[in-house]
């Protein structure tokens, strides 16, 4: 008895699907497919046209901060130098500015908006921030250099004249013109619209019976937004952070106008020197040879890593911050 | 406030002097949900509002403790009184009458963020009072909503870990926390098994003793097992209006209106 029981294996189950499903499933397995597809061409071309420096250059190519090429008359490469230190400390130093920035002020304007703002008003400026979203970033960058350069400088003075002595904040020759911190302003104004509507969404999706639950304890409205909200939302907001993160250190024209350029490596964030891997791309392509645009492309693929690093690192926060949320 | 002395038991146990509805109305827009309620609930007694789906039974309790406000375009008219105050006065903080009149939900809604201990103490917290010993409170509490022995030596799991029907008694030892006068019940049995459904009928016994309980209910056994008043609510299509109150012994056995006979034996409803 007990032997005939051993014997017998679970069925295969199986279905026939219809043709029109079939169809239907390789319609969406094409348009699933093909964001990968696109992915991986550009990476295999970014490698394929920048191992050559990447070889040549090894493991200076991120750790060395030069950036010069020396060619013969007949355009012949005579000796050159590529490393992209400085740009990847200024890429992240921007950035992280920015993220610094625009949380916050991110957070408030979505907990504004869900839970503050008459109806009117938050579809007024529900519109607005989607519309910030949508802004050319070419704009934000003339805006950044005509109009927020000079008021953060004043700003920049202020930080280093009474945070001056955390190295951070030291300015060294004192320049304070084009930093990563007015880069970092800039950035962070563009996006705060991220955020806000990532922070915006999740927040909305706080469960609405503790939110009662909340309130019939008698709490007040913030009370109860730090009880139920921002417990719910937390984890959304870190990916939401990171999608800006990532925004930010891709970022090209914008940092490019109002960032000086300087290969060499700079932590103090008020210094008018810095660098930016997206803006070294575009200051140096246009009159490149075609050995400085292999490393040009180089440049490309680190920053792709660097940024899919992120992406990752962001997916791994919110697996783990989720669940203690909900 | 006649009717409330005539009725209070004498136990000096009890927290304030009862709660009033007088003239109560409510609207949803345009919709008038709920018509001219008076009620008396006196201190410490359970009085049990029953009718069918719909008759404005939540709704009524909701404008109670101002919860009924949080609905866009909700409205009311008449008065709630409390320790002889009327709750809509202006220059009322709604917080602190919430603080005296706890509410228990239909859904059982622990805070998930927060521990088993920590849900119990969470009035506490979000309404900024300090108590001499936590620790006393908590088991206090807890031993009230009759879950202290299933909980006692896992106080920091998370509350979600719990079943059904602890999570609700989790929720009734939340409320008792901030040591409400009043504590209303909507329907706080509808989703637990009857086990459970037992032990919270339980805990509004003995909590009774303390404190003025309102229960919505659509069980009608329930209504003559935990309660010492019943109300009768029905919409005949129109706006929610009781019909009918009096000790539930009555109602159950000799109700005065014909209604009321024809929901309570099960004719309709």
């Amino acid at each position: 008895m007990s032997s005939a029981v051993e014997q017998v294996t679970p069925r295969e189950i199986t279905t026939e699907p219809r043709r029109s499903d079939r169809v239907f499933r390789g319609i969406v397995t094409a348009g699933g497919f093909s964001s990968l597809l696109i992915l991986g061409l550009i990476t295999a071309f970014l490698g394929y046209r920048g191992f050559e420096v990447i070889l040549e250059e090894g493991f200076g190519f991120i750790t060395n901060s030069d950036w010069s090429i020396t060619t013969d008359e007949a355009g012949n490469v005579v000796e050159s130098n590529f490393g992209l230190a400085a740009m990847l400390v200024g890429t992240i130093l921007c950035a992280f500015i920015a993220v610094i920035i625009a949380v916050p002020i991110s957070v408030f304007s979505a907990l504004f908006l869900n839970f503050y703002a008459p109806n009117w008003l938050k579809r007024i400026l529900i519109a607005i921030i989607d519309l910030m979203a949508a802004f050319p970033s070419i704009l934000f960058g003339i805006w950044g250099f005509l109009v927020l350069m000079p008021s953060v400088e004043y700003w920049a003075k202020l930080i280093n004249k009474y945070l001056g002595f955390i190295p951070l904040f030291e300015v060294k020759p004192y320049f304070v013109t084009r930093s990563p911190f007015v880069a970092g302003v800039v950035l962070a104004i563009m996006i705060i619209p991220i955020i806000t509507s990532v922070s915006r969404e999740v927040f909305a999706q706080a469960p609405l019976d503790r939110i009662q639950a909340a309130y019939a304890l008698g709490a007040t409205r913030w009370a109860m937004i730090k009880a139920v909200v921002i417990p719910h939302g937390r984890s959304g907001v870190i990916g939401g952070a990171m999608l800006g993160l990532g925004r930010a250190m891709g970022e090209t024209v914008a940092v490019f106008t109002v960032l000086n350029i300087v290969f060499q490596v700079n932590w103090h964030v008020l210094l008018g020197a810095g660098g930016n891997v997206a803006s070294l791309i575009i200051l140096k392509f246009g009159d490149a040879s075609p050995y400085e645009i292999k490393a040009l492309m180089a440049a490309g693929l680190v920053l792709f890593v660097m940024t899919l690093g992120v992406n990752a690192l962001a997916d791994f926060i919110v697996k783990r911050t989720g669940k203690s949320g909900r | 406030m006649t009717s409330a002395e005539m009725l209070t038991p004498e136990n000096p146990k009890v927290l304030g002097t009862g709660l009033e509805a007088r003239g109560v109305h409510a609207w949803f827009g345009k919709n008038h949900v709920l018509s001219d309620i008076n009620l008396n609930f006196a201190a410490g007694t359970v009085t049990a509002l029953i009718g069918p789906s719909g008759c404005g039974k939540s709704t009524f309790i909701r404008t109670i403790n101002r919860m009924h406000e949080f609905i866009p375009t909700a409205a009311m008219a008449g008065e709630v009184f409390l320790d002889g105050k009327d709750v809509y006065a202006s220059g009322t903080d709604v917080t602190k009458i919430r603080l005296k009149i706890g509410m228990v939900f239909q859904k059982p809604n622990p805070f998930p963020s927060m521990t088993i201990g920590e849900n119990v103490l969470s009035g506490l917290k979000l309404a900024q009072l300090k108590v001499p010993n936590k620790d006393d409170l908590l088991e206090e509490c807890l031993t009230r909503a009759g879950l202290w022995k299933e909980v006692k030596d896992r106080l920091s799991a998370h509350g979600g870990s719990l079943s059904g029907g602890q999570q609700q008694r989790l929720c009734i030892a939340r409320s008792l926390a901030v040591a409400p006068q009043v504590l209303l019940m909507d329907e706080p049995c509808s989703a637990l098994d009857p086990g459970s459904t037992l032990r919270i009928e339980e805990t509004i016994r003995e909590l009774s003793d303390s404190m003025t309980i309102v229960i919505v209910t659509h069980n009608m056994q329930q209504a003559a097992r935990v309660s010492d008043y019943t109300a009768f609510f029905l919409s005949d299509g129109g706006p929610g209006e009781m019909i009918e109150t009096a000790p539930t012994s009555e109602i159950f056995s000799r109700p005065k209106d014909k209604r009321t006979e024809d929901y309570v034996t099960g004719r309709f409803g």
